[in-house]
């Protein structure tokens, strides 16, 4: 396939992922703001949504104060953050339009309809949208391309640059919505434990959509133990960086069997796997959540540099 | 109004080959219709059917209008047609052929020299080089007006890459989908065969060089070009790649295109970009479209290019005015098709002629398209008609005139129920090693009432055209 056309597909999913993850950043940031202020340290948690979003600086630019309104406009309506959902979905949108071929009337169709219906939304008027018609909305979306990608297309090469797309975008994702959690608790480290420390993890396993999954898997308290092994370790979670990796390493094994010739990114892929195989919810903490979690992203990121350069940028012999 | 050929008709009488259609008019009521509109505009939406417009604002995504009334050939009047496109296509590219060989047709003194030679689409990085089976063009689009039972002109003769085949083949899947009942009761030739049918020209033309399937590649501006839907159908329907310049490269005199297991070489290019950007370091520098080297691999027989590079020459609209004699210098025939009589501005005694009848004619620019810089004459205002003079005058060489055809019309529906409207016909004629043509073509209709100009930017819309089998 064209090397170009496969980047598309890689792309059509990292943007799907992407639309969906700004979504729930905006349903945590939501609901941790519905819990009373205990403290000036930790006063603004919008804020702490967009630092771990990674689009604090180029927020404060246009907008400045980081309150609910103009984070609703900037995570989801504003086409000029690359991460919003509108951006998202219109950049999916247009890259299946330039692959059209390589997708099924199904797949078109529902990226045609996510985006078309994209472009009601933003003409009603902002009071009539709630944030909870706004995140239900795209989960919904990014829930019917996804279905009809893995209903419906060919289990080719095309299928497995779609869901590496998925796979890479959320090992990205996931760590970041973690570190959310980070972000929202530094400035007062004895909060550590409290209530309102599990409240935020509870939020954060809603915003995943795994609250009942959670409970399901470990019963009992919700502790901060629990939830990262379940996040980070659990090969359960479908969401979890270990689910994540073995999903981007069987379709990369999938590539290199097809293609009869592995790349640089099947070593790379094996070894994050086997690192996070090993890993226990203790050397996590040791190491700093947030310390695992950066290392993680960087991670993720070379073995999406190493995807590139392996099959995507055309650049291949 | 009476004046013009009605194709549905003709004294108070409905003609033979719309007798099935005017009870099924008949027996459709408005809602049902508006009903059925809506459907099918759905279904062009769904399919992705759409020319995108970008830089305009509002939706980029439009749609071509669809008029759901067709537009019927009888076999008799389409074998004549056949035979006379075919023959106009086999000639155009002898005249191609020619002109980058020996010019025998202008050592003849049967076209000035300075017509060819001179020419902007005359590329003299070609002369000498013989393409596969010599053909140059290899999708003729013929463009056709009707102004009786059995007169037919050609308005104009596209050689490079005409674009609307995809309406032709999607008009016909959407009227078979939505009215299964008229393809029932009526024996309408199919038009499905075409992509197959280009594949096999395309084939047919690989380059010496290539030993074996060849690989085809159909080559586009890309997303942004208006006509993308149209190269991405059409890449579907063969099932070959969709390239752009950056995908392909130029190695060891061959065509390589970059494929997630390394380079594949490609046999034949089918071409959606203009001679200009093809190469830029044979032709525009600036180009980013095309492919740096790829001339040279075209000029070593390592690659086919369709059309070949050079083309354009033959449809250019002074040219045209040749087209006949070239029918009857190449191939000893008689043009079964007819031309439109045309003035040529750039010689003194047509511009006098001209100027003096402005009002009554239409004037086009020589390397115009679209519908854009024309003027017609008997719909244009005094000032419109004054401000085109002193552009004439300005430039007359740009410029050739034509009289007001009285187009045929076909009944479309309106707002107010079922009204004639103005037609054009533009077939598909396929040359390789063999000439072929599906029995049908794109059907351009002009909506506004009155309205001669059927361009789809300027309140055109298209219809399906049926050919009756026998």
């Amino acid at each position: 396939m064209l090397s170009r056309t496969a980047d598309n597909l890689y792309w059509i999913a990292r943007y799907m992922e992407r639309a969906e993850t700004a979504a729930r950043l905006l349903e945590v940031g939501a609901r941790i703001t519905l819990i009373p202020n205990a403290g000036d340290g930790y006063r603004n948690e919008w804020d702490a949504l967009l630092r771990a979003g990674g689009t604090a600086d180029a927020f404060a630019r246009k907008y400045g104060d980081p309150v609910q309104r103009n984070i609703e406009s900037h995570l989801f309506f504003d086409q000029d953050n690359p991460s919003s959902v509108a951006a998202c979905l219109s950049r999916a949108r247009e890259n299946g339009r330039i692959v059209r071929t390589a997708l099924t009337t199904q797949v078109w169709d529902a990226l045609n309809t996510a985006f078309q219906e994209l472009r009601q939304l933003e003409r009603l008027p902002r009071s009539e949208l709630s944030l909870s018609r706004l995140t239900d909305w795209t989960m919904k979306h990014a829930a019917t391309v996804r279905g009809a990608i893995d209903a419906t297309l060919l289990r080719n090469d095309g299928w497995d640059f779609l869901r590496l797309g998925y796979a890479l975008e959320r090992a990205d994702n996931t760590a970041r919505l973690l570190d959310v959690k980070y972000f929202v608790l530094l400035p007062r480290v004895d909060f550590v434990g409290s209530g309102l420390d599990n409240y935020q993890w509870t939020t954060l396993l809603r915003a995943m959509s795994s609250h009942r999954a959670f409970h399901w898997a470990y019963g009992g308290e919700v502790t901060a133990a629990k939830i990262a092994h379940f996040l980070i370790l659990n090969p359960q979670c479908p969401r979890s960086l270990i689910t994540c990796v073995e999903e981007v390493n069987l379709h990369l094994d999938r590539l290199a069997r097809g293609y009869g010739r592995s790349t640089s990114a099947q070593t790379l892929a094996r070894g994050l796997l086997a690192g996070l195989a090993e890993l226990t919810v203790e050397d996590i903490f040791d190491e700093g959540l947030h310390e695992f979690l950066t290392r993680h992203i960087a991670e993720v990121s070379a073995l999406g540099a190493s995807v590139r350069e392996s099959y995507l940028s055309g650049d291949v012999r | 109004m009476s004046t013009y050929f009605n194709e549905m008709y003709q004294d108070g009488a409905v003609r033979l080959p719309y007798s099935r259609l005017e009870a099924w008019m008949q027996a459709m009521p408005a809602e049902l219709r508006s009903l059925k509109q809506a459907e099918a505009e759905a279904l062009f939406r769904r399919i992705g059917i759409t020319f995108a417009v970008y830089g305009e604002g509002g939706d980029p995504d439009r749609l071509i209008p669809f008029d759901m009334f067709p537009r019927v050939f009888t076999a008799a009047e389409w074998a004549k047609l056949e035979r006379g496109i075919k023959q106009r296509a086999r000639a155009l590219n002898a005249f191609l052929a020619d002109v980058y060989a020996r010019g025998e047709i202008v050592r003849a003194g049967r076209i000035p020299a300075r017509l060819v030679y001179r020419n902007d689409a005359y590329e003299r990085a070609v002369a000498g080089i013989r393409p596969p089976k010599g053909v140059y063009s290899h999708i003729v689009g013929i463009d056709l007006v009707r102004t009786g039972p059995d007169e037919f002109f050609v308005l104009e003769d596209n050689c490079r890459t005409p674009s609307g085949v995809s309406y032709m083949l999607e008009n016909r899947e959407i009227m078979m989908r939505m009215f299964p009942d008229l393809f029932r009761e009526t024996r309408i030739a199919p038009v499905d065969g075409y992509s197959e049918a280009l594949r096999r020209t395309l084939a047919s033309v690989a380059p010496p060089k290539c030993d074996r399937d060849p690989c085809i590649v159909i080559l586009t501006p890309g997303h942004f070009n208006s006509a993308y839907y149209e190269h991405s159908f059409l890449a579907d329907l063969m099932g070959v790649e969709l390239v752009e310049g950056q995908d392909l490269f130029v190695e060891g005199e061959c065509v390589w295109m970059r494929t997630t297991e390394g380079p594949k070489r490609v046999d034949v290019i089918y071409r959606r970009i203009d001679d200009a950007f093809l190469d830029p370091l044979c032709f525009r520098p600036d180009s980013m479209l095309g492919v740096p080297g790829l001339m040279d691999v075209y000029r070593s027989g390592g690659v086919s290019i369709c059309s070949a590079p050079g083309a354009g020459v033959a449809d250019d609209k002074a040219v045209y005015t040749f087209v006949p004699d070239m029918v009857r210098f190449y191939l000893g025939e008689e043009p079964i098709l007819q031309n439109v009589p045309t003035w040529q501005c750039g010689r003194e005694e047509d511009l006098k002629y001209v100027l003096a009848h402005l009002p009554e004619l239409v004037v086009k620019e020589v390397h115009g398209s679209g519908g854009y810089g024309m003027l017609v004459g008997p719909r244009a205002s005094a000032d419109q008609v004054e401000a085109f003079r002193d552009r004439i005058i300005a430039d007359p060489g740009n410029y050739i005139a034509q009289p007001t055809l009285a187009l045929s019309t076909v009944p479309t529906f309106v707002a107010e129920g079922v009204a004639p409207r103005h037609v054009d016909l533009r077939p598909y004629c396929l040359v390789g090693e063999r000439i072929e043509l599906v029995p049908g073509g794109l059907t351009r209709v002009a909506l506004n009432a009155g309205s001669l100009v059927v361009n789809s930017s300027q309140g055109g819309g298209v219809k399906d055209t049926w050919v009756l089998a026998e």
